[in-house]
């Protein structure tokens, strides 16, 4: 989900669209915020809920202890982040070697790769059975001290190693292209490269690297699967356990408010890192700064550096997942042919794709509301649509689930026996719910963008013709904008068939995706047959980082672009 | 071939059909700034009508209301004789027939010229359609593009496109939003003679909004000049030019000096002497400003005289003179491109014969004597002789 943003900061200059305002059309309005309203609730509820439920139950126990593990492993994700993505970012920018333009490009991939699977991989091979320590015992006895693994700074290395690309691909956007203006003006009025780098790139690249950790430490909040793998309890494992442990939808509760304010406290610190400062471009296209050429020994050694991050975030897992793949249907023909393979996959393409469907329907139907209504209530509201994006996983299930348990009550006491029933609790409706309000931010950037792209002056022509909005949607806005919404329907289509706390936290008894079979059969170490399941949801996740890809360098060579 | 304008079902006005567009009592903020305030404009069916003044002036306001695309604070807006905004009501844009031209010609892209034009078209049957979209084609002169897309056109075709496409539903009225300044200025006149040449044969009422002069004076039947939100004087362009009901049409809407000057028994002094007459003044004593259009100025080399030539602009087939007076102001002189005093010249500067200037008292124009300028009567304050 978070790429999107990634790649809406690091692509389209943010540009409003002048709107109807003031014209008002009550309908399109009422539904831009009832939008709003049924992505809010839920999250609102938990608020609700959690504070109100405050001393009624006591608080789980080893609370602290969550709190210290989530605090030491969102900032020690947040420093590996910085460490590789930013370094490497400036590798790439300021120093020429062998096979740089490739590399560019190559550090993203290991966005492909959930942490959830790169946690296992690791795992099956630095674990106490895995064959490094095997080998370790094998040459220096069986009593040798190797650290434990399955730890808190195993949990963070992995989880830098997956996230970096965060960092990476806002840090070089700063450094290549925002600040490419600003770097030449600087060197014309006499810094030198050092200096330049200082004084100007640097401060220029800090709302960047801001946004950039704040990203991975979102993302590491929102994990309650990977950190099980490796024993840490962080808040969210927290909210899950209890819930999955004792039903005790209070002090679910209680802990989920505790994942938000993390998340509040992520977002305030991107702000006063970022400052005053914003995304825009400084000073217009400049030559920027000029790489120079790393010789040698220094040279392969960047290389080398490169082919690292690479490797240990994206070649070496695909391809473990591959030999074990391979050496599973080697050894059981069978092995390919387990009817549950289907039935998981078929379960996760429906859910991508019912949850794209919304997700897009509503942003093209908020898009369009706000472009006939306009007004400052309609903006907020819509802006409000999006705000599930920073809202942790485990806050979401909590509050989807109360928010269903309000409903049940509600149809219950208006005279409706059983409620909502199985409808809502015992199918997918819940995951579906929780999904539309986690990546409709993705979604309406993308729509939004190319609702950007229409000049307002349209849609008034349009209207002046005497077409009426529904005519305007289906004959001028939907196929203008139809770039954005393929991007969308790919972007959270392939989102949610990577999530996992979601389904893990709301799905109904027998109800099994791809992600989460991954989960089950690596929690139990039985790494061949997760593979195959982990290759589909990693080969489904390359598509939007190529696209990422084809955007970043489509941004770095203006005017040569395609049209 | 020409198009009849659809008229209004309300019941005619007094000179038969109702006005296109009326504005009564129009205001409209936005939070703190003004957009148009208390706006008063009726615009005749037929007409072609400018509507000019500088940017943040309100015409865009003013288009945007009768457009559908803003509801007014206060006041009435009738199309065609029918309320389209008022109090209670408010008619959306896709129902006021009327039409838009804008800047940017907003043609849909994804369409080819004959699917623009007849988007707005969609309530006729599909040989209507046809057959109309033919009509408002030929009118612009583009039928043999009807299946090009819009990229494929220039920017000056576009433009007709443009405007065949508003006129194509048969609106009451076509709003021009800028609609030539996108062009190069070569082609602008052009353009421009091509789109008034087609709302009169198509007797299409038209407002067209510009911050042209020249333009709004060359296509309009009339002038609206507006500032600040309000109509500053709506009238024929050569009464807006020739007697500016401001000081500031009188700036804006052309080139104009300011000189204080003083009425005695109808003669109309200044600083460069005797001005010219002023009929019906001739028992009054007042003093005013008067406005000097440089095409009305004269020079002549006189070496006794206090004034000097302070710059000299050449512009083609007229010089523009800069004349600084004794009392230090400054007055402009335009002279044929053969005529030509270097700086430093003293000049003598008279008022071409035939000219009567406008008077200004205070920032607005006056005709008559303004009260209590009477010689007959005692004023309070004694008049001041100089």
């Amino acid at each position: 989900m978070t790429e999107t943003a990634v790649l809406a900061e690091a692509g389209t200059p943010k540009r409003r669209p002048r709107r109807t305002a003031g014209a008002g059309r009550p309908a399109w309005s009422a539904l831009v915020v009832l939008v709003a309203v049924v992505v809010a609730t839920p999250v609102f509820a938990v608020v609700v809920d959690g504070l109100g439920s405050v001393g009624d139950t006591a608080p789980p126990r080893g609370l602290s202890g969550m709190v210290l593990t989530t605090l030491l492993l969102m900032l020690g994700v947040a420093a590996g982040s910085l460490l590789v993505g930013g370094g490497l970012a400036w590798l790439v920018t300021a120093y020429r070697f062998p096979l740089r333009n490739v590399f560019a490009w190559l550090l993203v991939l290991p966005l492909a790769v959930p942490a959830y699977i790169l946690g296992f991989v690791f795992l099956s091979v630095f674990d106490v059975s895995g064959p490094v320590q095997t080998a370790l015992r094998a040459v220096l006895g069986t009593d040798v001290w190797v650290p434990d693994v399955r730890s808190l700074p195993g949990a963070v290395l992995v989880m830098s190693l997956s996230l970096y690309p965060y960092v990476y691909l806002l840090a070089r956007t700063a450094l290549s292209e925002h600040a490419s203006g600003t770097y030449d003006a600087a060197r014309t009025l006499g810094a030198g490269r050092g200096r330049a780098l200082r004084r100007v790139l640097l401060p220029l690249a800090r709302p960047s690297l801001a946004a950039g950790m704040a990203l991975v430490m979102m993302e590491t909040l929102t994990d309650f699967a990977t950190v099980q793998y490796f024993n840490v309890q962080t808040v969210s494992v927290g909210v899950y356990l209890v819930w999955k442990g004792t039903f005790n939808f209070h002090a679910a509760t209680q802990l989920a408010v505790l994942v938000l304010l993390f998340a509040v406290a992520v977002l305030a610190g991107e702000r006063v890192l970022r400052g005053r400062a914003r995304y825009h471009r400084q000073g217009g296209r400049g030559q920027g700064l000029q790489p120079t050429t790393l010789h040698g020994g220094r040279g392969w050694a960047a290389a080398a550096l490169c082919t690292a991050a690479v490797s240990t975030g994206f070649l070496i897992p695909v391809l473990q997942l591959l030999g074990w793949a391979v050496g599973g249907a080697v050894k059981n023909p069978g092995f390919l042919a387990d009817p549950r393979f289907g039935e998981y996959i078929l379960n996760t393409l429906l859910v991508a794709a019912v949850t794209a469907a919304a997700c897009v329907f509503l942003s093209v139907a908020v898009a369009h509301g706000v472009r006939l209504s306009g007004g400052r209530f309609v903006s907020s509201a819509a802006q409000l649509t999006t705000f599930g994006y920073a809202v942790p996983g485990a806050v979401v299930g909590i509050g989807v689930l109360i928010s269903f348990a309000a409903l049940d009550d509600a149809l219950e006491a208006a005279g409706v026996p059983g409620g909502t029933g199985l409808l809502v609790t015992g199918s997918v409706l819940g995951i579906l719910y929780a999904y539309v309000i986690r990546f409709l931010a993705p979604a309406y950037q993308a729509v939004d963008a190319s609702f950007a792209k229409i000049p307002a002056t349209l849609t008034f022509s349009a209207l002046s013709l005497g077409a009426g909005p529904r005519r305007i949607l289906a004959r001028v806005h939907v196929p203008l904008a139809r770039s954005g919404i393929a991007v969308a329907l790919m972007l959270v289509a392939i989102d949610a068939v990577k999530e996992l706390p979601i389904v893990l936290l709301l799905r109904p008894f027998g109800f099994t995706t791809a992600s989460v079979w991954v989960y089950e059969l690596a929690r139990e170490n039985f790494w061949e047959k997760a593979s195959l399941p982990a290759l589909v949801i990693v080969a489904a996740a390359v598509l939007p980082v190529l696209v990422l890809v084809r955007q970043a360098r489509r941004n770095e060579t203006p005017g040569k672009a395609p049209a | 071939m020409t198009i009849r304008v659809a008229r209004g079902k309300h019941p005619a006005g007094t000179d038969g059909a109702p006005a296109a567009l009326v504005f009564e009592g129009v205001s409209k903020n936005y939070g703190s700034a003004v957009g148009v305030d208390t706006l008063e404009l009726s615009v005749p069916a037929g007409e072609l009508v400018t509507v000019i003044g500088p940017s943040g002036c309100g015409k865009s306001t003013t288009l945007r209301l009768a457009a559908g695309l803003e509801r007014p604070d206060k006041g009435t807006i009738r199309v065609a004789g029918d309320v389209v905004a008022d109090k209670r009501r408010f008619v959306e844009p896709e129902r006021r027939r009327v039409g838009l031209v804008f800047q940017d010609y907003a043609l849909f892209p994804h369409m080819t010229v004959a699917q623009n034009v007849e988007f707005g078209l969609d309530r006729l049957s599909r040989g209507e359609r046809k057959a109309r979209a033919g009509e408002v084609l030929d009118l612009v002169r583009l039928a043999h593009f009807a299946g090009r897309y819009p990229h494929e056109l220039s920017g000056g075709e576009q433009q007709r496109v443009a405007l065949a496409r508003a006129l194509a539903p048969r609106p009451a009225v076509v709003l021009l939003d800028e609609p030539f300044s996108s062009l190069d200025e070569s082609l602008r006149a052009q353009v421009r003679r091509d789109t008034v040449a087609t709302l009169r044969e198509a007797g299409t009422t038209g407002v067209l909004v510009t911050h042209d002069q020249t333009e709004a004076l060359s296509v309009g039947t009339r002038v609206v000049v507006m500032r600040g939100g309000v109509i500053e004087q709506a009238d024929t362009p050569e009464k807006v030019f020739e007697q500016p009901a401001t000081r500031f049409v009188a700036s804006f809407m052309g080139d104009a000096d300011f000189l204080p000057a003083h009425v005695h028994r109808a003669l109309l002094t200044c600083e460069i002497g005797v001005v010219s007459t002023v009929p019906g003044w001739a028992n009054s004593e007042a003093d005013v400003d008067v406005v000097l259009r440089p095409h009305e100025v004269a020079l002549r080399p006189d070496p006794d005289s206090p004034a000097r030539v302070s710059a000299v602009e050449y512009h083609g087939a007229f010089v523009l003179h800069y004349v600084r007076l004794a009392s230090g102001r400054t007055v402009r002189s335009w002279q044929p491109h053969t005529v030509r005093h270097p700086v430093g010249t003293a000049v003598a500067v008279t008022v071409a014969a035939g000219t009567t200037p406008t008077l200004l008292l205070g920032d607005h124009a006056i005709t008559s004597p303004p009260p209590g300028s009477s010689l007959h009567q005692r004023s309070p304050e004694p008049v001041q002789l100089s």
